[in-house]
């Protein structure tokens, strides 16, 4: 009994999921909103002076964001060293 | 410790794997790329060493502490670059017009040359530092670990 109810709450669940995410396809390369893409595109390369534009959006618009990128490299390093190093301590007196 | 067969391949792949590696870094604000795949890239280099010598033999070479230092010292430059431009916004990119880094590619698909991009060859210097120190100490702390020895400090 519990098993089919079960069964059928996921069956819900999926459906309901799936019809959801039916909704929000669009076609290939047309977004919602592209007013940022367009600006990005067209005035990248003078106003950061790289040819790489997703370069001069990780580093330059979405600046803040790389730094929360480093910082999570940070503590993932500064985890793992806290967490493997197994140094002995030095005795008192030698 | 693998063959010698394989630690002579790897001593000869590793200063190729290097300059790839700083290509990338050097190269992300003309091609694909930039600090963090490239510094991947080198460490990749750092696991094979790690692979075919015993993490022993690496630790004589790789100091924790001196990765601790090289690391932090990325980190640093890279929150000092971002400060630097603090007088218009944060992440501002003031080098951009001025001799150092500053030239402006024509508009379009164009080759670039190096001396372009500003502040964002400074940043994937910084960060690349910073992701091949950091991935570095993990994995020779990691095998340090497995194989029952301690880092020394």
């Amino acid at each position: 009994m519990r098993k089919v109810v079960g069964l059928i709450v996921l069956l819900v669940v999926i459906v309901f999921l799936v019809s959801g995410m039916l909704r929000l396809i669009h076609p290939f390369g047309y977004p919602d909103a592209s007013d940022m893409d367009d600006y990005i595109i067209q005035n990248a390369q003078e106003e950061t002076g790289s040819n790489n534009v997703v370069t001069s959006v990780v580093f330059d618009y979405r600046g803040f964001d790389t730094l929360g990128e480093a910082t999570i490299l940070f503590t993932a390093v500064t985890g793992v060293l806290l967490l493997l190093r197994t140094e002995k301590r030095r005795k008192e007196g030698s | 410790m693998l063959s010698k067969i394989v630690r002579t391949v790897t001593n000869e792949f590793m200063l190729f794997i290097v300059v790839f590696g700083l290509y990338i870094i050097a190269h992300g604000h003309l091609t694909p790329g930039g600090g963090f795949q490239g510094g991947a890239v080198i460490v990749s280099g750092v696991v094979m060493l790690l692979v075919a010598f015993n993490s022993q033999e690496l630790k004589k070479t790789l100091r924790e502490r001196t990765l601790s230092i090289m690391e932090s010292t990325g980190a640093l430059i890279f929150i000092a670059l971002a400060f630097a431009g603090i007088g218009a916004a944060f992440f501002y990119n003031f080098l951009v017009g001025t001799p150092i880094f500053g030239r402006i590619p024509g508009p379009g698909p164009n080759p670039g040359d190096i001396w372009t991009g500003g502040v964002i060859p400074l940043m994937n210097l910084a960060v690349g530092l910073k992701v091949v120190a950091g991935l570095s100490a993990v994995v020779l702390a990691m095998a340090l670990f497995s194989s029952g020895e301690e880092i020394e400090e």
